[in-house]
């Protein structure tokens, strides 16, 4: 089972992606998507932007859970206060545990606004907070 | 009976001292550094040299509110005065007490170990390979002391050695002792 994961700032810009697999049941944490998906992932991702911004204005709850589905994969997201939105792309429902990784996400997020050389839609390049996203990876999902 | 430099530091803290919000200082430093930081076009060494010049304007006015909160009497060594901005000064002004130690064979050195830095919370310094080399992040509180001590009479240097934000495993500031300023007569008085 895997997964993508983008954010995205608040000019529709590219701030951080990561591909994951899960951990759960053995699996070993490396995405197994084929060449072809590997490639959408980002397409796919983006076109479900303009569901989101649509969807944002309905509902007063941030996390959005499943907003689009391409064939077999589902795209759940969570739109931060500052608009800033957190898109995952996986197989199976999981909407609760979804939920959780988003807001220790967004969680690490803040953490990351708050230096005060990092600003608003610029990319996060670190290395300390990739390692992170990865190992919340691994606790959720 | 306050006697101990920590107990003084302790009993200012919590009777004389207005609180401030932490994160609003971390944050309002932050962007100090960072706007320095794009006004010099990230030469590191100016913005130093910068924070370390706004930290002695900070010194030389910080020691009178210093003196008058804590109320302690003249060091009578550079151990005692040590001891005594460790344990009351920084107390008073940020909350933390940083370990005095390295004295140097002479007494004219020593460090000063930071556990807690408040004004580097969250803090990563920018990607760009010459910043993590080249910035001390909270080098006004070199100026500050240098600023502060000129002020009692004591010239001293400070410089920050290492820094966790760097990479390093502790953030040390090394202080020495140029020569204690006896009263002279301005120039041209006679």
């Amino acid at each position: 089972m895997s997964f993508y994961l983008a954010i995205i700032g608040t000019k529709d810009n590219a701030v951080y992606e990561l591909e994951f697999g899960t951990y759960r049941q053995g699996g070993d944490g490396r995405p197994r998507f084929s060449a072809d998906m590997k490639q959408l992932c980002p397409f796919i991702v983006h076109s479900s932007l303009d569901i989101l911004e649509e969807m944002q204005w309905n509902t007063s709850v941030m996390h959005l859970k499943v907003i689009d589905k391409f064939y077999n994969y589902l795209i759940s997201s969570y739109i931060t206060a500052g608009n800033i939105k957190f898109l995952l792309l996986h197989e199976t429902r999981a909407d609760d545990v979804i939920r959780q990784f988003f807001m220790d996400l967004y969680d690490l997020y803040v953490k990351t606004l708050m230096s005060p050389f990092y600003s608003v839609d610029q990319p996060i390049t670190s290395a300390v907070f990739d390692q992170r996203v990865k190992m919340l990876a691994k606790k959720y999902l | 009976m306050s006697r101990t430099p920590r107990q003084i530091g302790e009993e200012v803290w919590k009777t004389r001292v207005e609180k401030v919000n932490a994160e609003l200082v971390t944050l309002t430093y932050g962007s100090v550094v960072a706007q320095l930081c794009k006004d010099f076009g990230n030469d590191y060494i100016q913005v130093n040299e910068q924070l370390d010049k706004m930290g002695y304007n900070i010194g030389i006015r910080l020691i009178e509110d210093f003196l008058a909160r804590s109320n302690t009497s003249r060091c009578r060594t550079f151990k005692d005065a040590a001891e005594i901005v460790s344990k009351v000064g920084f107390k008073i002004f940020l909350n933390i007490t940083p370990t005095v130690g390295n004295w140097s064979q002479d007494n004219k050195q020593f460090s000063l170990i930071f556990d807690e830095n408040p004004l580097a919370d969250f803090v990563e310094l920018p990607d760009d390979g010459k910043a993590i080399n080249e910035l001390w992040y909270s080098n006004i509180l070199c100026g500050v002391l240098r600023g502060a001590l000129e002020m009692v009479q004591t010239q001293v240097e400070a410089q920050f050695v290492s820094d966790v934000l760097r990479g390093h495993e502790t953030t040390e500031m090394r202080v020495t002792l140029i020569r204690i300023l006896e009263d002279e007569m301005p120039v041209g008085d006679d």
